[in-house]
């Protein structure tokens, strides 16, 4: 555990006055803030630092006591048997900004045992912290509508991830983020998906895209292939002179639509057109005597 | 029928501390959207998040009306931006080899 530097964290020097402290803290609070730096993770951390260092710097008993055993916080123990003895209460003390209640280092916790000191001005409801996960899908578990249980800190959550999720969407869970403060309502879940392509399907939006090899003779004089599609086998008709990269829509074989049961986007097959290579003596006199027409 | 949850501003306000003004002044300016019902402001449920997030720019951070206006429109533009990212990330995931 390394000490922390409060006063650098506020960009301060040791004989701050309150007023700069304050001045200070508000003026990275609105640099750091979550809501003005969403999803941003840096800032979330880097406000967690300035309320801790707040918390400490603003209160004149804790200042003190970091002043005087800061470098020394291993001695802070003495310090808080002493404290114990006095049985002192301290019910004052400026509130914290919302949205990291909990979050101290173990310094912090070391100095001061583990929580935000004095009382909120105001008893102010809050809702509860929201939290953000992610979930990994294969296109295969996002192509049908399907349960998955979660563990969110140490409850299981049974969610119904609905057919055609696309990646990066993000569905919330309501009332499943961190507990209300005061009695607010609970934070909310917020779960991001990340879909891993597919080795022989790509998915935009609703359409997915695949190819499908022809020899040259299927290109050259037409035919049937079968092709799969995402859940079942197609049979193709192939025109006759069908080129290299010729694209052929299958309406309604591509993705599930999201919440749009019986509804499904496109699949579009690129053909490739395989050029026969090793060909036998034989095979090569044809080929002559076709290009001599 | 879509049943609304609403919340009297009264009642919000109380618990919050906060004067009734400032939630008239952010319904002038369009940042929320308050139901009349006999006479009495209601706040709808959906609409909490996105208050105690202007509650704690105003009251917290010092912020105040027109600079939470700005923030609201940028933080829009964020989210709109972001989306349209995640969509030209999709898009390249057409492109690249798994």
């Amino acid at each position: 555990m390394n000490f922390i530097d409060y006063y650098k964290i506020l960009e301060i020097g040791k004989t701050a006055t309150p007023k700069d402290i304050k001045l200070a803290y508000r003026r990275l609070a609105r640099k750091y803030h979550p809501d003005l730096n969403p999803k941003d993770l840096n800032a979330k951390n880097n406000f967690q630092q300035i309320n801790e260092a707040n918390d400490v710097l603003s209160d004149p008993e804790k200042r003190k006591k970091y002043d005087e055993y800061g470098e020394n916080w291993q001695h802070a123990e003495d310090y808080k048997k002493a404290e114990q003895n006095q049985e002192q209460s301290s019910n004052h003390g400026e509130q914290r900004y919302t949205g990291s209640q909990g979050d101290f280092s173990d310094f912090f916790e070391s100095m001061f045992g583990g929580t935000a000191g004095g009382s909120r001005k105001r008893q102010v409801k809050y809702r509860g912290e929201d939290f953000n996960a992610e979930l990994h899908l294969s296109l295969i578990e996002a192509y049908k509508t399907h349960k998955q249980t979660l563990t969110v800190n140490g409850e299981k959550i049974r969610i119904t991830i609905p057919a055609g999720i696309d990646n990066g969407q993000t569905i919330k869970i309501t009332g499943h983020g961190g507990q209300g403060i005061n009695g607010g309502p609970n934070g909310d879940l917020y779960i991001t998906f990340s879909i891993s392509n597919d080795p022989k399907f790509k998915r935009l939006e609703n359409d997915l895209y695949t190819t499908a090899d022809l020899n040259l003779y299927q290109a050259v004089l037409g035919g049937e292939i079968t092709l799969d599609t995402f859940n079942v086998k197609v049979k193709l008709k192939v025109s006759p002179g069908t080129q290299n990269g010729t694209k052929v829509k299958l309406k309604g074989k591509g993705f599930p639509l999201y919440k749009k049961e019986g509804q499904f986007g496109d699949l579009l097959v690129t053909y490739t057109v395989k050029i026969p290579t090793n060909l036998t003596d034989k095979q090569k006199s044809l080929f002559t005597e076709l290009s001599e027409f | 029928m879509r049943t609304k949850k609403l919340i009297p501003v009264n009642e919000f306000c109380d618990n919050h501390h906060i004067e009734t003004s400032f939630i008239d002044s952010l319904q002038d300016t369009g940042l929320i959207e308050l139901t009349k019902l006999k006479n009495s402001l209601f706040l709808e449920t959906n609409q909490l998040q996105q208050l105690e997030k202007i509650l704690c720019f105003h009251y917290e951070l010092d912020i105040n009306l027109e600079g939470i206006e700005s923030i609201s429109n940028l933080l829009q533009q964020i989210d709109y931006l972001q989306e349209e990212i995640l969509g030209l990330k999709n898009k390249l995931r057409l492109y690249e080899t798994s």
